[in-house]
């Protein structure tokens, strides 16, 4: 299998060099600049060594150096390989049990730690941060914003799709990845705006001063105030098998994927049906990799409406009220069994379905990165916070209070800024809604001329495609930017709406060449599974079920949209049925002849990947009345492990949930330097 | 009212083996103690060294059953608390220090402690690849050890509780009622109890429980920070403590723990007094620069996590344990200087001893060292 993806139907896919390493004294290639991890998982590698504790295979897990699971020996020196760029003829080997560290080492030198002061530090070059460093730039501020990427724009550079929101307010219709530049575009200009990137706030300490790693120097800032733009975490999920390699959140797999364009895997299983794991989803078919099947545990999916109808039109189905009993295989992922879950969330006997898969893609939602704020409000500097650092939402919701906090921190700092509207934070509100009513079609009795179907039934914050039609044809229920929008007017067929709408829930049907057989024109972007005039392509309505096969007549690619029309000739009674057409199979997501069932379920779980603690030991605990996660993770080392139990946290009170404690008996993890793991030879800055 | 033969005030690196003690001695006791669980103030800060290398009589006979107990605590109780005898050094660079150094020995071997003198070359056979450059040699002492704090406790507490120690956690001292020099009640801002004995552990509080029985205690706290890096396997063996000053700092010190974790941690110079848990920017820049010079093998070694916690001191750097001549039912086992948790198992069985009034002629000679009523003029070499 091709580990590389040699096209994608929206990124483009540079040439680059390739660069010579050893990985088990095997030759292999990277490209330039890249990551060990991303480098040896282009090259089928997945299991990078084995866990000290109980010798489990471990690989890629975070791909942002949170963790320490993709653990390598470079060049001798036990390093994080996705933060670890490949250099020509590294000697690259897996870390079996614990690395030993070199013998001998290079003699020291010691040279002093930079020091900076600014007015502002945003931590976070992401959606929010952007907008606000572009307010406050824009008042003339001294800004300093710090990003640990290697691009600005955060998970905006990793969203192919294109965007919700209001095209005024959140630049709606554009892709993410575009958004990001454009964003760091006008940052760019900015005179008053330093930029840091590959920049990682690693505390801000009790004396004010925020210790940065920027491009691997320890560096300290001294800021008068502080917005936290950091984002969010991912949560991850407490089931038997957890611990295999190859399984892993959608911000790696969107690393991988978007950043790195490789295809790390080539059948994938979502667990999670928000909008994160429904675009995981959408993305792995656009690298061209089989998704076999998404399970959401709520009776619907909690994201958007339009991006689950995605997925199923294109042909993965979306098990609701399913959940995740167990990841199988020796030692990375083999297949997956899913089970049906009652209403109170408890396994229901003899619904377990397994599938074939060699990943498996925790998507289950994101938890606010609070500690910056935390952590400077204990310093005493005045702090604040934006985007999914403040409150979980949707990237056009954090442009938004962004650009809000940009503006209150320029005016903190005397700059002349009018008071802010109320209408600003009414806006703010209605971009991070969730999701509202789904509504039904809208009557379409006309079968004369062309017009648009709008298959867009659920109230969403969204409406480019109000704005984009020349003969303003399109507005939303009652003009808000949640109602569904609906066509009344005087459509002359342009496709525009087609090519905008973020959720490719817009089809244009045209009666006027021939009343019987109209064309019905379906956008389209997974054009690496290319279609062609002639093809007769099986299509399928809002749900994913089948109209029958239709001709293509015409196929339509726009350079700057990337998005492709599919003109068809579909039967009149069908017409307005037609959403799009399927391109994964459903032999693809066939489950196994028999459900495997692993023996002891509940308690084998992991709950501390890091240190390799299984639910039942912490279970035990609780049940002798141990609920501060400070003296659990004293008896059981859950928490201790490189990632700062960043990931064992919310599983360690999720078991205190199920055991019945409540939230106000459980007594929260002492949070301490520093956020990621830092070589000591970075503090006093060795030459 | 309930009432105990014993409170303990303290669930900390002195209460929990002290009442661990007289419960085994069916004793009916309860610990208090304001957190939610045992060991949560400096217990769970501490490096984890053991050694019994001081330099008075009473801390080495203290730590030297220290050593005794926790090296074969897992043969007694069944609990793994990860010991490991990787021993205790301080390597000198300057020529006073190694005078200092070899003097003190001479002592030191007359109270019975295993320390030798190793060579420069010698001492890099147990610090591989240690800065030879000045190097005159080094301290070893081989029986000393070290132990996980947060297991140690955790063992401690739950054998404890096995032995009917009665637990009040979230619960804080406010009152002591005293009369005719004895501790009546002991009041809490939950409850009130009444006990034959109380035992004043409270570690960074020791000072503000004896104010409340009428009694001053020389106990004040000054803040140390510490850190520890990621697991790699054994490439070193002893403690190493560097007793030198730099700009900032006076000595610091690291060991690998027996999950192969570095542990180090540096002590502020002039000394940071109060209680104040918050990291500050100085601490890694300045210890990770000393650790590098001394031992260059560190270099690439992940920090993982830092923290801060106090070392409750005393005027000369010995602790207080006695019975209160003031307050005849309160006895006072306070002021470790930052060695509770080496000095803890010791204490443990001294302070039953105390309270069940069955010294022995060590003891007396272990508290002479430790007495309250001492003029605090004197200065541990090894504080």
């Amino acid at each position: 299998m091709q580990h590389r993806l040699s096209e994608h139907p929206i990124l483009p896919v540079p040439q680059k060099q390739d660069i010579p390493f050893y990985w088990n004294k095997q030759l292999v290639y990277a490209k330039d600049g890249e990551m060990i991890s991303s480098a040896l998982i282009a090259n089928g590698i997945s299991v990078f060594g084995h866990h000290h504790k109980d010798g489990t295979a471990q690989g890629i897990f975070c791909a942002n150096g949170q963790c320490a699971k993709c653990t390598v020996i470079a060049n001798g020196i036990p390093v994080k390989s996705c933060m670890t760029k490949v250099l020509p003829n590294m000697i690259v080997s897996s870390a079996d049990g614990l690395p030993s560290i070199p013998k001998e080492v290079p003699e020291i030198e010691f040279s002093d730690i930079h020091e900076l002061e600014t007015e502002v530090l945003i931590i976070g070059g992401g959606p929010s941060g952007l907008a606000a460093a572009i307010q406050l730039g824009s008042h003339g501020i001294k800004t300093l914003l710090i990003d640990d990427k290697h691009e600005l724009g955060g998970k905006l550079v990793l969203q192919t799709h294109k965007f919700f929101g209001s095209e005024e307010d959140s630049n709606a219709g554009t892709r993410g990845h575009e958004i990001g530049k454009l964003l760091a575009g006008e940052v760019s200009k900015l005179a008053s705006v330093e930029v840091w990137i590959n920049s990682t706030a690693l505390y801000v300490f009790s004396d004010k001063k925020v210790g940065i790693l920027k491009d691997g120097e320890y560096q300290i800032v001294s800021p008068k105030r502080i917005l936290n733009a950091a984002g969010a975490r991912e949560k991850f999920l407490r089931f038997s098998g957890n611990n295999l390699a190859r399984i892993y959140g959608a911000g790696a797999f969107q690393t991988l994927v978007n950043r790195d364009l490789i295809r790390p895997t080539e059948r994938l299983f979502i667990i999670g049906g928000g909008n994160v794991g429904l675009i995981a989803g959408y993305h792995a078919l656009q690298a061209g990799i089989e998704v076999v099947g998404l399970a959401e545990a709520m009776p619907s999916c909690g994201g958007y409406k339009v991006h689950a109808d995605k997925l199923k039109r294109l042909g993965v189905p979306i098990y609701t009220s399913h959940s995740i009993l167990s990841a199988n295989g020796e030692e990375t992922v083999e297949s997956v069994t899913i089970v049906q879950v009652d209403n109170k969330f408890q396994p229901v006997k003899g619904t377990e379905k397994s599938f074939q898969c060699d990943t498996i893609l925790i998507a289950v939602g994101l938890d606010s990165l609070s500690e910056f704020t935390i952590e400077a409000e204990q310093a005493g500097l005045p702090v604040y916070a934006a985007g999914d650092a403040l409150e979980i939402a949707e990237a056009s919701s954090a442009m938004f209070n962004g650009k809000i906090a940009g503006l209150l921190i320029a005016k903190d700092c005397g700059a002349q800024v009018d008071d802010i509207p109320s209408e600003w934070y009414q806006k703010a509100e209605v971009l991070k809604s969730h999701p509202g009513k789904i509504k039904g079609y809208q009557n379409h009795e006309s079968e004369e001329g062309v017009f648009p179907i709008i298959h867009c039934l659920q109230e969403i914050p969204c409406n480019p495609c109000t704005t984009v039609c020349p003969t303003n044809s399109i507005h939303t229920e009652d003009g808000s930017l949640m109602a569904v929008p609906l066509y009344k007017g005087s459509c002359i067929g342009c496709g525009k709406c087609l090519l905008i709408c973020p959720g490719l829930a817009i089809t244009l049907v045209d009666y006027r060449q021939d009343k019987e057989f109209p064309s019905v024109t379906l956008p389209y972007e997974v054009c690496n599974n290319p279609v062609s005039v002639g093809d007769s392509l099986p299509v399928v309505d809002i749900d994913g079920r089948d109209l029958g096969s239709f001709p293509v007549v015409a196929v339509q690619s726009n350079k700057t949209k990337l998005t492709q029309l599919i003109k068809l000739k579909i039967p009149r009674n069908l017409a307005k049925q037609a959403a799009s057409f399927r391109i994964q199979s459903a032999e693809v997501s066939a489950k196994l002849d028999k459900a495997i069932i692993p023996e002891s379920l509940a308690d084998d779980a992991m709950i501390c990947l890091c240190e390799r603690v299984k639910a039942g030991e912490v279970r035990k605990l609780i049940r002798q009345g141990i609920t501060d996660l400070n003296q659990l993770k004293a008896i059981t080392r859950a928490g201790m492990g490189p990632c700062g139990a960043k990931t064992c946290e919310v599983l360690i009170k999720g078991l205190l949930r199920e055991e019945g404690i409540p939230t106000t008996d459980v007594v929260p993890n002492t949070k301490r330097p520093v956020f990621i793991e830092v070589p000591l030879e970075k503090f006093p800055k060795v030459k | 009212m309930k009432s105990y033969d014993a409170i303990v005030i303290g669930a900390g690196s002195i209460g929990l083996p002290v009442a661990l003690n007289l419960a085994q001695h069916k004793q009916k006791v309860l610990i208090i103690d304001p957190e939610h669980g045992p060991g949560q103030q400096n217990n769970k800060k501490a490096i984890g060294g053991v050694r019994a290398t001081h330099s008075d009589y009473g801390k080495i006979q203290t730590c030297l059953r220290s050593i005794e107990l926790m090296s074969t605590w897992h043969e007694t109780y069944g609990d793994d608390i990860g010991w490991l005898s990787n021993g205790y050094s301080y390597p000198a660079y300057e020529e006073g220090d190694e005078q200092k150094l070899k003097d003190l020995m001479k002592i030191q071997l007359s109270f019975g402690l295993n320390i030798r003198w190793l060579s420069p070359r010698e001492y890099d056979e147990v610090v591989p690849g240690i800065n030879m450059k000045g190097l005159r040699g080094s301290t070893f002492s081989a029986d000393d050890g070290s132990c996980s704090p947060l297991l140690f406790t955790s063992s401690c507490y739950f054998q404890g509780k096995k032995a009917g120690v009665e637990h009040a956690f979230g619960e804080e001292v406010i009152k002591l009622d005293v009369s005719n020099e004895q501790i009546t009640k002991v009041i809490t801002n939950k409850a009130t109890y009444t006990a034959k004995t109380i035992i004043n552990a409270a570690g960074n509080q020791a000072r503000k429980i004896g104010a409340l029985a009428g009694i001053d205690l020389p106990v004040f706290p000054d803040n140390h920070e510490a850190g520890i890096t990621e697991p790699v396997a054994r490439f070193f063996g002893p403690m190493v403590i560097d007793m030198r000053k730099r700009p900032g700092s006076a000595n610091f010190y690291f060991y690998q723990n027996v999950e192969g974790q570095v542990v180090f941690c540096i002590t502020p110079e002039p000394p940071i007094l109060g209680i104040d848990n918050r990291s500050t920017s100085e601490f890694l820049p300045m210890c990770a620069k000393r650790m590098l010079e001394v031992y260059p093998r560190l270099r690439y070694l992940k920090v993982r996590r830092t923290w801060r916690g106090q070392y409750p001191m005393t005027p000369d750097g010995f602790p207080i344990v006695s019975r209160s001549a003031q307050v005849t039912n309160l006895i006072n086992a306070v002021g470790m200087c930052g060695q509770g948790f080496m000095l803890g198992p010791g204490i443990g069985e001294l302070v039953w001893r105390i309270y069940a009034n069955d010294l022995n002629e060590s003891d007396l000679r272990v508290l002479e060292s430790f007495k309250p009523d001492r003029d605090f003029s004197g200065m541990e070499a090894f504080k």
